[in-house]
């Protein structure tokens, strides 16, 4: 058995908080640099010219790359060996988020009921996911997300006979009724299969996976490919304002359903596709 | 085409702006977002005044993360406007000239800035931190209560915007996408 002292959770989440709003991961800025130079609209690769700067000057400047600095969702993968001490783990996760919004000045996006919208003022509770794993590892990824791109994320309840070319459909629709709204270029998280609420978090899931960093399941592959290619051809571009880069990747996840269903989910996340992972 | 465009504006100036333009604005802006919108809307149905002037004026829909020790302002960029089309009319009839925010409109806010001759700009969406150096001055003027969604007065320097839907109700969002569609 491991023991870990849940102050190291807190320390780590409160860092890396910090870490996701102020920089990208290196495939989002690869794919964002090979962007600018692939973009065929003057005012396209204008849009992200200026986007490389925001990121420069979010770094160097330690202001954050968007005010939207998200509502924090955070996965835990727990290996089974694994003992907590120090106080409830749960408390320890929602006092990092609290201590990086804080202390990281980023903005507190979070109210406390969503009908009457009194803002908690430290951007809690984060929304937790817990995995448990064979082992004795920690596995923290904390995914600032923004809600002008989570505000255009759909659910499809389709039907098996809707087969591909539904799933297609329903990831070309929810892209299309994005347009401007989600800050394009996009990063398009999808998942299959499962059920309602399984299908929604593989889509939420996926846009924590590298972005140049492809499905090892063959036609999910394919699909990926030729989805971004048909979502760049749609002429959103970049901010909406027309050109060839609507989105930077999709990534799919899929799971096993039931012989009555067939769930897509598509969660969009803008540009700033922000996530921190470490194991502790 | 490339302008530089003093604000308030002037309704001269409302109606030289073309969807397509790329324009650098300068002087003073106010900020409202979701929840100043809901209370400025319930203050006027109430028949009370509000708290700032829409005569001539630009409202950005922004809400910034909070300013370092010795900054002017936090990262400050646009969100989606849509969800202010609800009240946007009713602020257009009252002398709003324009809105500066990113994301489509509703036809009942096109309308309203073609009756007022008005214009819709878009900031880029996600760039805050860039954003956020060509503004001067922030001081929270009311709302207070509202946090990051509380009116701001924002003095400007050469803040980049693109016009969106001009006063003849051209819309960039549909215009633009057509030149770069290549479906089958």
């Amino acid at each position: 058995m491991r023991v870990v002292d849940v102050k190291e959770v807190t320390r780590n989440i409160k860092e890396m908080c910090i870490e996701a709003n102020h920089f990208l991961t290196a495939d989002m800025k690869e794919a964002l640099n090979t962007a600018a130079c692939q973009e065929k609209s003057p005012l396209g690769r204008q849009i992200l010219n200026q986007l490389q700067d925001n990121l420069k000057i979010a770094g160097d400047d330690m202001i954050p790359i968007c005010q939207d600095t998200g509502m924090a969702v955070i996965f835990l993968e727990v290996g089974q060996e694994v003992h907590f001490e120090g106080g409830p783990l749960e408390e320890a996760i929602q006092e990092g988020v609290r201590q990086g919004y804080g202390e990281g000045f980023l903005r507190k996006s979070v109210v406390k009921d969503p009908v009457y919208r009194d803002n908690t003022k430290d951007n809690t509770p984060a929304v937790i996911y817990y995995e448990i794993k064979a082992g004795s590892d920690v596995v923290i990824t904390v995914a600032p997300k923004g809600f002008g791109s989570e505000n255009m994320s759909r659910i499809f309840m389709l039907k098996p006979a809707d087969g591909i070319e539904g799933i297609k459909n329903a990831i070309i629709t929810a892209v299309k009724d994005a347009g401007p709204n989600a800050c394009p270029p996009m990063v398009i998280g999808v998942g299959i299969g499962g059920t309602f609420e399984k299908c929604a978090l593989m889509a939420k899931k996926a846009l924590t996976r590298p972005v140049n960093k492809r499905s090892p399941i063959p036609y999910v592959k394919e699909l990926e490919e030729q989805m971004l290619h048909k979502i760049n051809q749609s002429g959103i571009g970049p901010g909406g304002l027309g050109g060839t880069t609507t989105a930077l990747a999709v990534n799919i996840e899929t799971y096993p359903t039931h012989i009555a269903g067939l769930p897509v989910a598509v969660n969009i996340c803008c540009h700033v596709n922000r996530h921190a992972v470490r194991k502790i | 085409m490339n302008k530089y465009i003093h604000v308030p504006l002037s309704a001269e100036d409302a109606r030289s702006l073309c969807a397509g333009d790329y324009v650098y604005l300068n002087g003073t802006i106010y900020t409202a977002r979701d929840a100043a919108h809901k209370r400025m809307y319930e203050r006027l149905k109430e028949g009370e005044k509000l708290p700032i002037s829409m005569d001539h004026n630009i409202i950005y829909y922004m809400g910034p993360s909070p300013a370092r020790k010795g900054r002017v302002i936090g990262s400050a960029g646009p969100t989606t406007a849509s969800r202010m089309d609800k009240y946007a009319p009713a602020l257009l009839d009252l002398g709003l000239k324009g809105m500066i925010g990113k994301g489509k409109r509703s036809s009942a806010v096109k309308d309203a800035i073609v009756r007022n001759g008005a214009v819709y700009f878009a900031a880029v969406g996600g760039a805050g931190a860039l954003l956020s150096k060509s503004i001067l001055s922030s001081e929270v003027i009311a709302y207070d209560d509202l946090g990051t969604e509380a009116i701001r007065r924002l003095e400007v320097k050469d803040f980049p915007v693109i016009v969106v839907i001009d006063s003849t109700g051209k819309d960039l969002y549909e215009t633009a996408i057509l030149q770069y569609q290549e479906e089958t």
